[in-house]
């Protein structure tokens, strides 16, 4: 399928716009040409999402001056120059995505490895029940009465384990007869992937009462996870039952070359293709009006975790509620009443598609989103950990113990990447603002390159990445990401004023550059290329390779340059709230955060 | 850019307002096609399945689960009558019987002899919807429903508390730009939806459930009223099922906002009819917005005819939906094309707006709503 493969278009079909974008070949090289967008048209009263997918395959037409459709069909294989495309792949999130509940039978053990493997997928897990997770068996089934989810999974039990537990809920899910949430006429997916001496018990209370599939033990040992089965069978079944009974996707699945993926899981797997290619250890983020999505490859080990109800329009008062008013008044660089807060936050979520006129609102809009941010990244750092209840052979002394509270696999002192996509952070009107966000939220450790999505054109390049993986790279690394620069933050604390670390670097002018950068103080170097950097820092400060041990490594600029954030890991804000404002101020001035008010 | 332009909420003088009313599940409908129907009148009415209940005979009676079939008196399809036994052992000598007996009224659905479970379902629940509204059934959904129309004011709010309630319009403000507080609660408000101006405090709110206000429509409230008011913080804008003893609609948005003029107008024009509303909000693609509907007589009023609306054009009158000018009515003046930087540095598409006072300024589109009919 790669060869004579000149041009691409994508579209990815999300909640609110439909994207599409055209990708040509030139000089050998893939690039991107436009990019079009139209509302999505899942809902009333269209209720056909082939309408917005062709209108903004029609604004692309505009846009080039080519033809790429023949009344409501796409040109394939390309005619000429001026007329059709080569292939045509989508994704989708619109009407919700995809919503999923889990159940296993260890709520720590394989209801976790079921969450991973719908997360993994691109699913919103919506609930998990466990045998043990402290419910009664009635509260269990009024819960999967209620929701209504597109797809449940299944697990519990090792191969060769327990059975009892796992028939027990599987008796449950025949009992409760969850329905689908679109659809009335069909029956609802649910997949087994547990024990597999259970699956004739199984298979019997469920065959009758749902559509029900089995695949391998997602836990087959203790020891291992085998999540690829399930996910690959959660990606089928979303075609086959979930899409195909939304409006208009028979359409649109005919028309693709390739098929149609949920938006995150596409953005999942270009992560994690980035992660294994490089061989680094990468982070993603992506921040919408409803949800924040959080990527991870840590030592070859990808995690995908959502927060369903953490964004910036339509769940903004949801961020208020999960981390309460003090967490965004401390972000906020100058004095505003509470009242007027939490106000300004409903405001913004009953109409949500305004935008900051001002600058204070900008900036308090800025402040909720490091919250959101910070909020994702925990609920990521407690999802993305090594197996529970593995046995581990420590020392003599203590034989053999259960790890119950297994490690997070976060490494943030190993982090090489950190991506960030979504409208707070890949519209933010100075890129530098962009960058100061993330630090906040994520505070980075030692050495870590920023970026962002420029477009939002990572699902398209995902799920392209699947048929095409050459002009998929060529694309995110020419025109997707944008290179924000570097951040370099000490790992430890000191006292205000004494240096805590000294960065020198010559620059593309040929002069050396040489930072001292005291405790809590954080300072930028521009730089826009890659230059050799000597990193030393200060007795008690420690960047990736011990106390006080210096680093000399190539250092990679971008749009913004070298952040270096002295300002302390751990980091704390101050307590008194003028004194917190003053430092806020002094810390946006010295990056050139906001314009100076004349 | 296909929307340059957020269309408003309807605040409507006189408007047809067609209301679909179905069951959850398949059901019996009880109205007739063309049959006049109030507000309470129940049009349609079914049966839902109980709800279930597991029980777990073999661990209660601490036998195996494959042996289950030999201490069971009651087998899979039968009734069972709370405390009625399903289930016992034949003890020593006929002493020292376990006995199972049923936590419920209801039926056995099945009895699982690998985890000894049994499936037990409470008796089926009545459901009954009524018409909402005053008005005519002018479709019937066979065994779904029906559809109720009526001509009607329709005023939609912003953002409202609580479900479908009916009751008589009442006035507790003078002036929409008021803040109502509890002293302007009226003693006898049985059965009232009541009228108030740009604000509704916590302790007017309690006065008005007190003495037996079903709804109140104000301008706006403070989200930390509302919270103290709720016992929690809204999370995700998906309302109408509180029960708080009162349905609450908002008109404008969050803090003092004096209620638009049309809007006040309106509902004191009514001030003693009838009218039918609903707190439920959900703020999601499709949108489901709040609304209070008072039904008008036959020939009450003349529809106005308008012209469909084509978007945003010079003359339109909008209200501004943000900061700095939250609020403020005006009439577009001028829409250039061109995207253009503003306050926050950022490049959007905007428009040049002549508020009412007289005021010119410079908006950015996606801040602006239209005013409809």
């Amino acid at each position: 399928m790669q060869k004579e493969i000149n041009t691409i278009l994508a579209t990815d079909c999300g909640s609110t716009t439909t994207k599409a974008i055209l990708i040509e070949k030139k000089d050998d090289e893939y690039r991107l040409i436009v990019r079009g967008e139209s509302p999505t048209t899942v809902e009333a009263p269209f209720e056909d999402v082939t309408k917005g997918v062709l209108n903004s395959i029609r604004e692309v037409e505009e846009l080039t001056g080519k033809t790429i459709l023949d009344g409501e069909n796409i040109i394939k294989p390309r005619k000429n120059d001026k007329e059709g495309v080569d292939i045509y792949i989508s994704t989708s999130s619109a009407g919700g995505g995809l919503q999923m509940m889990v159940a296993g039978v260890v709520k720590s053990m394989t209801a976790e490895s079921a969450a991973r493997a719908a997360l993994g997928a691109g699913a919103i897990v919506m609930e998990t029940i466990a045998s043990n997770d402290g419910r009664l068996p009635h509260q269990r089934i009024e819960i999967m009465r209620k929701l209504r989810p597109d797809m449940i999974l299944l697990s519990g039990g090792i191969d060769g384990g327990t059975i009892s537990h796992v028939a027990s809920l599987a008796e449950l899910i025949g009992a409760a007869e969850p329905r689908p949430r679109f659809g009335t006429g069909y029956s609802l997916p649910v997949i087994f992937a547990g024990n597999k001496d259970a699956r004739e018990i199984i298979t019997k209370s469920l065959k009758e009462k749902t559509a029900f599939s089995i695949v391998d033990n997602l836990r087959p040992t203790l020891e291992r996870e085998n999540l690829r089965p399930a996910r690959n069978e959660i990606h089928e079944l979303f075609l086959e039952h979930v899409m195909a009974h939304a409006p208009g996707y028979k359409t649109l699945i005919d028309w693709t070359d390739a098929p149609i993926m949920p938006t995150p899981g596409a953005v999942g797997s270009l992560v994690e293709m980035v992660g294994k290619k490089e061989k680094i250890n990468v982070m993603g983020v992506d921040i919408g009006g409803a949800t924040t999505d959080v990527f991870s490859v840590f030592s070859e080990t990808f995690n995908r975790t959502v927060s369903a109800n953490l964004g910036m329009s339509y769940s903004i008062s949801n961020v208020l509620a999960e981390t309460g008013i003090n967490n965004i008044m401390r972000w906020i660089p100058f004095e505003m009443d509470e009242k007027d807060l939490r106000n300004m936050i409903r405001n913004k979520m009953i109409r949500p598609t305004t935008i900051p006129q001002t600058l204070q609102e900008l900036q308090i809009e800025q402040a909720i989103a490091r919250e959101a941010l910070r909020l994702a990244f925990e609920h990521h750092k407690s999802m993305a950990v090594g197996l529970k209840g593995v046995q581990k052979q420590r020392t003599i002394s203590d034989t053999f113990s259960t790890d119950v509270g297994a490690e997070s696999l976060i490494d943030m002192i190993g982090l090489s990447l950190m991506i960030g996509s979504g409208g707070a952070l890949s519209h933010a009107p100075r890129r530098v603002q962009a960058a100061l966000m993330m630090i906040d939220a994520f505070l980075f450790e030692g050495i870590t390159r920023l970026a962002v999505d420029s477009i939002f054109m990572m699902p398209h390049l995902g799920v392209l990445a699947k048929v095409h993986e050459k002009a998929a790279i060529e694309v995110f690394d020419k025109d997707c990401l944008i290179r924000l620069g570097t951040c370099i933050a000490p790992v430890g604390t000191g006292k205000e004023g004494i240096p805590a670390i000294t960065v020198k670097l010559t620059t593309e002018k040929l002069t050396t550059e040489e930072k001292t950068v005291n405790f809590g103080d954080i300072a930028l170097i521009p730089l826009e290329g890659k230059e050799m950097c000597e990193i030393i820092p200060a007795k008690g400060f420690d960047i990736g390779e011990g106390r006080g041990k210096k680093i000399e490594q190539e250092i990679e600029g971008g749009v913004v340059g070298v952040i270096i954030d002295a300002r302390g890991r751990p980091f704390t804000l101050l307590e008194d709230n003028k004194k917190r404002i003053a430092k806020l101020q002094e810390w946006l001035k010295a990056l050139g955060v906001y314009p100076e008010k004349s | 850019m296909a929307y340059a332009y957020t269309p408003g909420l309807k605040v409507s003088e006189y408007t047809r307002v067609r209301k679909e009313r179905r069951l959850p599940l398949k059901g019996q409908v009880v109205a007739w096609q063309a049959g006049e129907v109030s507000a309470e009148t129940v049009v349609a009415r079914t049966q839902l399945p109980g709800d279930v209940e597991p029980l777990n005979i073999a661990g209660l009676l601490g036998v195996p689960p494959e042996d289950l079939d030999l201490y069971l008196v009651k087998k899979e399809g039968d009734e069972i009558k709370k405390d009625e036994p399903i289930a016992q052992t034949k003890g020593l000598f006929g002493l020292f019987k376990s006995v199972v007996k049923s936590p419920v009224d209801g039926s056995i659905e099945s009895i699982s002899k690998i985890t000894g479970q049994a499936i037990l379902r409470h008796p089926p629940m009545l459901v009954e919807i009524n018409a909402y509204i005053d008005g005519m059934v002018t479709e019937v959904f066979e065994n779904e429903g029906v559809a109720v129309e009526t001509d009607a004011c329709f005023i939609q709010g912003i953002f409202g508390i609580g479900g479908e309630i009916n009751g008589i319009l009442a006035s507790c403000a003078e002036n929409p730009f008021d803040i109502v507080t509890q002293e302007m609660i009226p003693e006898d408000a049985h059965n009232k939806i009541l009228i108030g101006g740009s604000l509704v405090t916590l302790d007017a709110l309690k006065k008005a459930i007190k003495n037996g206000a079903k709804g109140i429509v104000v301008g706006g409230i403070s989200d930390s009223d509302l919270k103290n008011f709720l016992g929690y913080e809204i999370g995700v804008a998906i309302t109408g099922s509180e029960e708080k003893g009162i349905t609450l609609v908002i008109t404008e948005g969050f803090g003092p906002m004096k209620m638009a003029d049309k809007t006040f107008r309106l509902l004191k024009e009514h001030i003693g009819e009838k009218a039918s509303m609903n707190g439920a909000t959900q703020i999601r693609a499709g949108v489901l917005r709040p609304e209070i509907i008072i039904p008008l007589k036959k020939g009450e009023k003349e529809e106005v005819k308008k012209s469909p609306s084509t978007g945003l054009e010079i003359d339109s009158p909008v209200r501004v939906i943000r900061e700095p000018y939250f609020g403020a009515i005006g009439k577009v003046t001028a829409l250039p094309p061109e995207l253009q930087n503003i306050e926050t540095e950022a490049k959007v598409r905007i428009l040049e707006v002549e508020l009412s006072d007289g005021r010119k300024v410079t908006i950015p589109r996606a801040n602006v709503e239209m005013i409809e009919e």
